[in-house]
């Protein structure tokens, strides 16, 4: 397993777990279960019930007709937007509930930037009766409203993080402080394969079922279970992990990673990580992120909540530095743009996250016998304002 | 020549360590803050060098970080600031930051100016033992630079007493489960997690930190340990009463 996590949670010189000592105990009380756990057949039987009879797993694998005539080549949509609550990003929080349960947690915490991982663990908290508390950006809060309301009905508190760019970092941070404070009893669910190790590889193997599915479904359509490319949008990286996962040591099939460019790469308005970041420690991993010549971490820019985050998965890290994986930049106008398009050919409203893995189409050409699967990871229903505000709909 | 901190905890029982945010309330009070305090009494000094996301840290530290960068404080600015301290002060200096901060300035770069100006050690909360021991351990020593590590009550005695044997200076008690931040009082719990640690008889004297913040709460601590770090409580009491009477804080520890 080349590009895959090594044994002391590194992806080559990327990941680790660079954590205040507070936190030692809960991240190796984590790193010592999680293996052992989640790979007994009592927890197997469970993820996997709830992933069919209550997110709706597996998913579809779309071809997308229209799309690819337009754009003369074979693309597959990896229709993550219809699990239940709207995105891929319940995979996980299924996951971790059931490891929290095991742990004899009573008390959840997460951090959100979109809202859908908030939505996603207020969901499960929900089904298992645990109290949820979300930190969520100020801004954020504002720009992503629906969600707000959805995880205060499902019977979260929503506390908004005040600090720093208001977004996804300062609630990461936020997220990371209560933790601190409340040791024993409380589990994180972070939401990305972002954090300490064991975070990075236990998201990822979560969210490793998108691509246990496009293997399989692929075979079935294509009579290979090996597309040409894979593409997926990137922030912190969670829905390219899982639609990577299986797929990292079988070279013939090149990945693409599409990264927020913002307002531009130049503009000092971007979550490029991978064109802006450099080596160094966000949040308990050692990753690329977007930081100052003296090292304080800078404020991102995107159009999409989702993907404004100044740092990387480590194993995104890694993919980059080998260039095992291509990272493009898509800016906010050719996302939006992409995303009305996919709305007006396929009829899928995507997220705006995910439209930027559709505006790749500006950037690159394919040939007509490449088999394109594109992770459409989530739906478009809670970025109605933003598309209402850019479109003048 | 003897580590000051070594030094200071051979000659005294008990230790009031204060810490400050460098380039707060102004980007020059470095200095001035440092004199004051010596003069004052206090008997080692933790220099915070101020990270945009300190996760261990409350409202008042984020807060004086925030503007400290603002302000225009960097490493290399912190160690212009400190250029021939060595020739004002005796007082055991210890830098506290986050260990972005440092990679990017270089691990040895930074080391071996901590030792040109005359620093006697560093604390790095989020540089885990293990990291350090395994990849950073031989500079600092190079440097003849201490770094010193922290525990919580939930730290295992097993931990404790590795954290105890590899520990130059002071092992750094976080006085609860908790981020940095101004408190009233120490409840029963965390007395308990006090004696506990003074049973266990280390060879590293300890220092609680983490919610000290008056009198009553220091003297607690102190009853406890070989000393007690205020910082949060400091912040406040300089943003509002600025530099000039820094020695009214001191003595109310007296």
């Amino acid at each position: 397993m080349k590009y895959n996590v090594d044994n002391k949670g590194y992806y080559g010189d990327f990941g680790g777990a660079y954590i205040p000592e507070m936190l030692y105990p809960n991240i190796s009380e984590l790193e010592k279960n999680y293996k052992k756990i989640s790979s007994e057949p009592k927890f197997i039987n469970e993820f996997n019930y709830l992933l069919k009879q209550y997110v709706g797993r597996p998913t579809p694998l779309y071809y997308a007709k229209r799309l690819s005539k337009k754009y003369k080549t074979k693309i597959y949509l990896k229709r993550e937007d219809l699990c239940h609550t709207g995105a891929h990003k319940i995979n996980n929080t299924i996951g971790q509930i059931l490891l929290a349960e095991k742990l004899g947690k009573k008390r959840i915490i997460a951090e959100t930037g979109a809202g859908q991982h908030g939505v996603a663990t207020a969901t499960v908290c929900a089904l298992k009766g645990l109290k949820c508390i979300i930190y969520m950006g100020e801004i954020d809060i504002i720009r992503q409203s629906p969600n707000v309301a959805r995880m205060k009905m499902l019977g979260a508190e929503v506390r908004p993080a005040k600090s720093g760019s208001k977004t996804l970092k300062d609630a990461t941070n936020e997220a990371i402080r209560d933790w601190i404070n409340n040791p024993t009893d409380t589990h994180y669910i972070i939401g990305s394969v972002v954090g300490p190790h064991p975070y990075p590889d236990m998201v990822a193997r979560f969210q490793s079922v998108i691509s246990k599915e496009i293997k399989k479904q692929l075979k079935i359509k294509e009579g290979t279970p090996f597309p040409d490319y894979l593409i997926a949008c990137v922030g912190g990286g969670s829905n390219a992990a899982g639609t990577f996962y299986e797929y990292l040591d079988e070279t013939k099939v090149k990945i693409i990673a599409v990264e927020a460019a913002g307002k531009g790469i130049e503009t000092g308005k971007s979550a490029a990580t991978s064109a802006l970041g450099k080596e160094g420690i966000i949040h308990g991993s050692r990753t690329l992120l977007m930081q100052t010549e003296d090292g304080q971490i800078t404020e991102p820019y995107s159009i999409s909540a989702g993907l404004d985050y100044p740092g990387v998965g480590p194993m995104h890290a890694n993919l980059f530095r080998t260039k095992r994986a291509e990272f493009i930049s898509i800016s906010d106008d050719e996302a939006m743009t992409a995303g009305l398009e996919l709305s007006q050919l396929e009829g899928i409203i995507p997220a705006i996250e995910t439209g930027h893995a559709f505006a790749i189409f500006q950037q690159k050409k394919f040939k007509p016998n490449d088999i394109l699967v594109i992770n459409l990871s989530g739906r478009g229903d809670k970025d109605l304002d933003t598309y209402i505000d850019y479109f003048k709909l | 020549m003897m580590n000051r901190i070594d030094q200071k905890f051979k000659t005294q029982d008990k230790i009031l360590s204060i810490y400050f945010s460098a380039g707060f309330p102004n980007i020059d009070d470095t200095r001035i803050i440092i004199k004051e305090l010596e003069s004052a009494g206090v008997d080692m000094i933790e220099i915070g060098l101020p990270f945009s996301d300190p996760l261990a840290d409350g409202p008042t530290i984020q807060e004086s970080s925030n503007i400290a960068i603002k302000n225009g404080m960097s490493s290399q600015k912190l160690f212009n600031q400190l250029k021939n301290i060595r020739n004002e002060t005796s007082i055991p200096l210890v830098i506290m930051g986050y260990f972005n901060p440092i990679l990017q300035f270089g691990i040895e770069n930074f080391c071996k100016k901590c030792k040109d100006v005359g620093i006697d050690g560093l604390i790095i909360p989020d540089l885990p033992v293990n990291v350090y021991n395994n990849r950073y351990k031989s500079i600092f020593q190079k440097y003849e630079l201490y770094n010193m590590f922290l525990i919580t009550p939930q730290t295992s005695e097993e931990r404790i007493r590795y954290i105890d044997d590899i520990s130059k200076g002071f092992i750094y008690m976080v006085s609860d489960a908790s981020i940095t931040g101004a408190k009233n009082k120490i409840n029963l719990n965390q007395k308990k997690y006090f004696n506990r640690i003074s049973k266990m008889k280390l060879k590293t004297p300890t220092i609680i930190g983490f919610g000290i913040s008056n009198s009553k709460t220091y003297n607690t601590a102190i009853s406890h340990s070989n000393g007690a770090i205020i910082g949060s409580a400091f912040i406040k009491f300089i943003e509002k009463n600025g530099t000039k009477k820094i020695k009214e804080f001191v003595e109310k520890f007296r």
